[in-house]
């Protein structure tokens, strides 16, 4: 009787034990979503003084950004001409090539080759990015500066280059990921009606993959807009408002960096101006991610 | 049949099979730019940097001068910050990943938590930064400080580490679950003494994994006003007298690596972009490390392991 007693107490203490233990572990999932909130929390708080001083006409029309300057100017459109532009010439690079090399690893390449291959594309995604930074700068901008000798020593051909070839490895990996999901008896039906290795490619499986694809081109997008020490470094600091990547400029992230450099008092102007440049970063990117969900709900393929 | 049919299939089938060949040259190339890249910029780095590489340069703090200049306060920075990111993100990473592989039902809050996770990979790192300083240094006063750096990189690679120790609990078979339930083992007892051992060395891989990409972030630190020059080194976290142990360097300044090296690289002068190569050598090499360390686990495991 004391026996089964005891081992009813037994079960309850255990199973008060795993209630616990699945709160725990529940509250740890929720860490995610509380950081997500804090995220849109602060930048939304941080920049309310900011937008109570400077009306949102006027951040988003002014074409110049002096916000440490006596002659102060709130216009958001130089920073954002220039991450755009890095961005268009990281992806100029990245999405061609990151492409072209996801299609012949997963189409064309031997099985040895691609398990080489793979782990240094990886390597060339977890360089530090300052590391690239210093490339650029020292590397890639003498270069270019052989082809176009006036090129100025800070631009953002160099930077959006050297950010290109960052971003490929995130590109080529979950495109081939991608097609490596196409079923291969659809290639099979490719082959079998006369089609070469590179029409299967090109017309069989890159549709089919097209979802995944558009995945990664956003991941890529995203990248490229965040991106910060190798604008920070090789693009120049300087607010200018130009479509033109022979020139310096600064971007989004380079100005917050900039800042952040300097002394930088709590409720200064400084640092106000740095959570306003942090929301539009953060909506820049939540619009990519928005266009980039569309595109893999628009082209999914359900095998 | 007639003949020159035939020659012009022949023909035909022989233009579009040059495409092959061609299209495959192009791969190659791209992929030669690709790996081309990585090895120019290593061996410029090594060219550039090797020369400062010296005993001197490991143990000195940053100076006025290049050639006395060393990263001693940046790699002690460095390798504090990574232990409070290593503290804070691998519990709370793993127990999500276990939360939403093994316990959560399938709900609006399960969906919620797994699409977040996913939106969170996708942030700006510098993002993240701007949380820092505005929750970590000014709301909750920790000041800017190695714990505040330690809690933003964790908050960071969170996401790599839930996602890498999901897919380590998914390759566990459902049938040790169903035998260790048949033993009337509880979901817990289940988990913590099946699932997660089986699958430790696949966790690890996306925590040196995580851990390796936090080493390299450089936006993120700035934000939280990590200092440049910093001439002295944190409180040392083992002491003399009881209780042994500190934890007084918490709250310390700091710098880190990649601060030290953008700090250099910044400078015109010819003598400190050596010290920023230097700097990027050893910063490159512990990257290069961490992630080789992971890729061999990761061969092992898919080796070892045959369900």
């Amino acid at each position: 009787m004391n026996g089964k007693n005891h081992r009813l107490a037994h079960s309850h203490t255990r199973h008060l034990r795993e209630r616990l233990i699945e709160s725990v572990l529940l509250l740890a999932a929720l860490s995610s979503v509380a950081t997500t909130f804090a995220i849109v929390a602060i930048l939304c708080y941080e920049s309310i003084p900011f937008f109570r001083k400077v009306p949102l006409k006027e951040f988003l029309t002014d074409s110049q950004w002096t916000p440490l300057f006596d002659d102060a100017h709130y216009g958001i459109m130089p920073l954002v001409a220039g991450t755009l532009t890095t961005t268009a010439v990281a992806l100029l690079v990245a999405i061609p090539m990151g492409t072209v090399i996801a299609i012949y690893l997963s189409e064309f390449a031997p099985h040895r080759l691609r398990e080489v291959v793979k782990p240094f594309l990886e390597l060339l995604g977890a360089v530090p990015t300052v590391v690239f930074g210093y490339f650029a700068l020292g590397v890639v901008t003498p270069l270019l500066q052989m082809i176009y000798p006036d090129l100025s020593g800070f631009n953002m051909l160099s930077a959006g280059l050297v950010m290109g070839i960052m971003i490929i490895p995130y590109i080529s990996s979950v495109s081939e990921d991608a097609m490596r999901a196409v079923p291969m008896h659809i290639r099979e039906g490719s082959y079998a009606m006369g089609a070469t290795r590179f029409q299967t490619a090109t017309r069989v499986v890159v549709p089919s993959a097209f979802s995944g694809i558009a995945a990664a081109y956003i991941l890529g997008i995203s990248r490229a807009v965040g991106e910060t020490m190798i604008v920070a470094v090789a693009a120049g600091m300087q607010p200018n408002l130009t479509w033109n990547p022979l020139e310096p400029a600064a971007t989004i992230s380079a100005y917050i960096v900039q800042v952040c450099l300097g002394d930088l008092p709590h409720g200064s102007i400084g640092y106000q101006t740095i959570f306003a440049a942090g929301l539009t970063l953060m909506l820049m990117t939540l619009v990519f991610n928005i266009a980039g969900y569309w595109l893999k709900k628009r082209f999914r393929e359900v095998y | 049949m007639n003949q020159p049919n035939i020659n012009e299939m022949r023909g035909l089938i022989a233009r579009h099979k040059r495409w092959d060949i061609i299209f495959a040259i192009v791969g190659l190339v791209c992929l030669l730019v690709g790996i081309l890249t990585l090895l120019a910029l290593f061996g410029q780095l090594v060219a550039e940097g090797l020369p400062r590489l010296k005993p001197g340069f490991f143990i000195s703090f940053p100076s006025r001068s290049a050639e006395e200049a060393g990263i001693l306060s940046a790699w002690v920075g460095t390798t504090l910050v990574m232990l409070v990111t290593a503290l804070a993100a691998v519990p709370l990473g793993v127990a999500s990943a276990i939360y939403l592989e093994e316990y959560a039902p399938k709900n609006w809050l399960t969906a919620v938590i797994e699409i977040n996770v996913t939106n969170l990979a996708g942030v700006p790192s510098i993002v993240y930064g701007l949380l820092a300083l505005g929750l970590f240094v000014y709301q909750l006063d920790l000041g800017q400080s190695i714990l505040s750096a330690g809690l933003t990189l964790a908050l960071l690679i969170l996401p790599v580490v839930i996602v890498a120790t999901r897919e380590a609990l998914r390759a566990v078979p459902g049938s040790i679950r169903e035998a260790a339930y048949a033993l009337g083992a509880t979901r817990w007892q289940m988990v913590s003494n099946h699932v997660l051992p089986y699958s430790q060395g696949g966790i690890m891989t996306g925590v040196i994994i995580g851990l390796s990409r936090a080493i390299g972030e450089t936006a993120p630190i700035i934000t939280i006003g990590a200092l440049t020059f910093i001439a002295f080194l944190p409180h040392p976290p083992v002491t003399g007298e009881f209780p042994y142990l500190s934890f007084a360097w918490l709250k310390d300044p700091f710098t880190v690596m990649p601060i030290q090296m953008f700090n250099w690289t910044s400078r015109p002068e010819e003598a400190f972009q050596h010290n920023a190569a230097a700097a990027g050598v050893v910063l490159l090499g512990m990257t290069l490390l961490m992630n080789g360390v992971a890729i061999w686990l990761r061969y092992r495991i898919r080796k070892r392991i045959k369900w």
